[in-house]
């Protein structure tokens, strides 16, 4: 009951200097949409990046990768084997710690036709079903490979959404969601039955743009202006994105039969795989899971080191690092405008006292005591603060949405309630903060003295 | 035994090693329900000791009891708390807070003192009834002319029921017939059986009051209610 008259009076003496008052808050407001708007695109940035990252596989994906044979194994290179269906047996087998173990023998410079269409994949391999698991596929038409597939070296793919999107038409563009399930197509001329097609990946800003896209052509279907013609939606999402939805896959024998036939000096068709891709089982666990796939490897491979493991540590590393830096300067930012709104307030709270020297004698001589003159004055002081950090969270939101109209990437600007209590928080700090000297020297104020002042 | 006893008191400045006596062995005593003024030309010294009776500053030497307790070496809160509590101020300038209407500057002194909200809102209409501003309760100070300002401040000063009030040249900034209206205002109050000090300067207004103080040279002049501190006690004057 008394606090709340004391924030009474204090919101009296704010209104009865409206305009000085606003201007002392300014401060404050800059500070706090700073701070909550920075947090915000720190916030959009962290999304896009992790699903970036999810789209790539997950950071528990390890690259099995090939290196030059080392200098002292060089008398050795010519007897290396390469990565090859053997190793992929053996880590299977002799590697508990690996989860999953997908072997890739991509094919370059493949064109996937069908009719007077035709695309040039992101990706075009030939996999094993692991690699569901591996690279996060999630299937929406059809089935994926089998072991007949694989026995038979059978003619069959399954393809990603954007493949479909040309060769097939878009679904925004021609209004009907094709299952190209059971269709031909062409990989380099030879003729492959789609079996299944994945999902569309996209952000979640994608997904929410073509989710609007739908609504807005349910309401007006009118024809768009001027001719037909291709925008490029597919590269809207990323990178990231685009190259997974680009995907065209085969059975791993299929890859090897029929586009690596020609075979070495034994006559053998190439075996060694493009890629071994590994997911650990546990994140805690990859040093010890490495050291174990290397003995394995070590073993197929009569101990010449032709091949090396890539984590994506060190990108999580510099993606943790990037936000870290982009948390530190937006937090300096911050800081320093709260700052100058806090000497603001001090300031303004100084020149009060000044103007209300006998106000405040008088309430002395009534029976304020040093604490009740204290508490008040800084009371005053959070009351100014808050009020400009509840203008600062609402201006944030302003600051989001231009922000947004500045620079429209794919990284949204999220405003989170944490940034916002904490904000706020802050300024209540920051208010305290600066009323304290104003305040103690309210409350040292003779109440003679006070009186005497004219 | 006295409302207020004073015993010796002496008010020491020190002014660029000069010593300055603003108030020099003063004794005296003040009876509950007595009507008293102190007058004196400015610079005699009759605010000093205004302050120090108001509670508002401590002596340098002396002793001075208020209801029997001895208050020369109190601490600025319990200063605090025996303005509150004991005694109403009244101002030459009134010194109403000017952002709180009529009401919300007669409930001040019992915010301090913690009175709960209810009975604060009724116990300060109750008081400007008293000086007959109750139809004025939610006008702003600068709404008021001088003598209604200078009625809410006594309502101020009486709501806390203190047993001394002081004024500070209460009419010091009023016209002179408004200032008659204070004055009778602050004889009521006596009749009523409250102990009111006048300090002023103007003998005319001391004249209303049946015992005088006078100060000169920091030092008490003459006792024109003829009392001699702790020597003489004679029944309570009744004017």
């Amino acid at each position: 009951m008394l606090l709340f008259n004391t924030i009474l009076i204090g919101l009296k003496e704010i209104w009865s200097h409206k305009f000085r008052s606003l201007l002392t808050m300014f401060g404050v407001v800059l500070g706090v949409a700073s701070l909550v708007g920075m947090s915000a695109v720190i916030k959009g940035m962290e999304n896009g990046m992790k699903e970036a990252m999810v789209a790539m596989g997950g950071a528990d994906k390890v690259l099995l990768r090939s290196q030059p044979v080392p200098a002292h194994q060089d008398h050795l290179a010519d007897q290396a084997p390469g990565r090859t269906m053997r190793d992929v047996e053996a880590l299977r087998r002799s590697a508990p710690l690996l989860r999953l173990v997908s072997p890739e023998m991509a094919l370059e410079e493949v064109t996937v036709t069908r009719g007077d269409k035709s695309i040039q994949p992101g990706e075009c391999a030939g996999v094993q079903p692991e690699v569901l698991g591996m690279n996060l596929h999630t299937l929406e038409h059809g089935r994926f490979f089998n072991e007949v597939d694989e026995e038979n070296a059978s003619a069959v793919c399954v393809i990603g959404v954007g493949i479909r999107d040309v060769l097939f038409g878009a679904p925004e563009k021609i209004g009907v969601e094709i299952n190209p399930v059971g269709e031909r197509i062409l990989l380099n001329g030879q003729p492959f039955t789609i079996v299944g097609m994945f999902v569309r990946y996209m952000s979640e800003k994608e997904a929410k743009e073509r989710l609007l896209a739908k609504q807005l052509s349910k309401t007006e279907a009118g024809p768009s202006s001027g001719p037909k013609r291709q925008k490029g939606w597919e590269r809207k999402g990323g990178w990231a994105f685009w190259s997974k939805n680009s995907t065209v896959y085969i059975p791993l024998n299929t890859a090897w039969v029929r586009f690596r036939s020609a075979g070495d000096l034994s006559g053998v068709p190439d075996p060694r795989l493009s890629n071994i891709d590994i997911k650990v089982r546990d994140l805690e666990l990859l040093e010890p899971a490495l050291q174990q796939a290397r003995n394995v490897m070590m073993l197929t491979h009569h101990g010449i080191e032709d091949f090396q493991f890539q984590t994506q540590e060190n990108q999580i590393e510099s993606i943790a690092k990037q936000i870290k830096n982009a948390r530190l300067s937006g937090g300096i930012i911050a800081g320093i405008s709260l700052l100058v709104g806090g000497i603001g307030i001090m300031n303004i709270m100084l020149a009060s006292i000044n103007e209300r020297v006998r106000e405040i004698g008088t309430c002395k001589a009534l029976g304020a005591t040093g604490v009740d003159v204290f508490v008040q004055i800084v009371v005053e002081s959070v009351v100014l603060a808050l009020l400009g950090a509840i203008t600062g969270v609402g201006a944030s939101y302003l600051l989001v949405d231009f922000l947004i109209v500045l620079s429209p990437t794919s990284n949204t600007p999220v405003i989170t309630p944490v940034a916002m209590v904490l904000s706020v928080v802050f300024s209540a700090a920051v208010g305290v903060v600066a009323g304290l000297l104003p305040a103690i020297k309210a409350a040292r104020l003779e109440p003679i003295q006070a009186l005497r002042y004219e | 035994m006295a409302l207020l006893e004073l015993r010796n008191i002496s008010k020491i400045y020190h002014l660029g090693g000069e010593e300055i006596r603003a108030l020099d062995d003063v004794s005296l005593d003040i009876d509950a329900g007595e009507f008293v003024s102190i007058i004196g030309p400015s610079g005699s010294g009759k605010s000093t000791l205004m302050h120090i009776l108001g509670c508002l500053d401590s002596p340098s030497l002396g002793s001075i009891k208020l209801d029997g307790t001895e208050i020369g070496k109190a601490t600025q809160r319990e200063l605090a708390q025996i303005r509150n509590r004991k005694i109403g101020f009244v101002f030459q300038f009134f010194n109403l807070l000017p952002k709180l209407n009529v009401v919300q500057n007669v409930e001040l002194p019992m915010i301090y003192s913690g009175v709960g909200g209810r009975e604060r809102r009724e116990r300060s209409v109750r008081s400007l009834e008293l000086v007959e501003l109750g139809h004025r309760l939610r006008s702003r100070p600068n709404q008021l002319s001088g003598g209604q300002q200078q009625r809410v401040a006594i309502a101020r000063a009486l709501v806390n029921d203190p047993r001394i009030i002081l004024a500070d040249e209460p009419t010091g900034n009023l016209d002179t017939h408004t200032g008659e209206v204070i004055l009778a205002l602050f004889r009521r109050l006596s009749e009523e059986g409250r102990t009111v000090i006048l300090v002023t300067h103007n003998p005319e207004i001391a004249a209303v009051t049946p015992r005088k103080i006078e100060i000169r040279n920091g030092k008490v002049a003459t006792k024109l209610g003829e009392k001699l501190a702790g020597l003489e006690r004679r029944p309570t004057p009744v004017s």
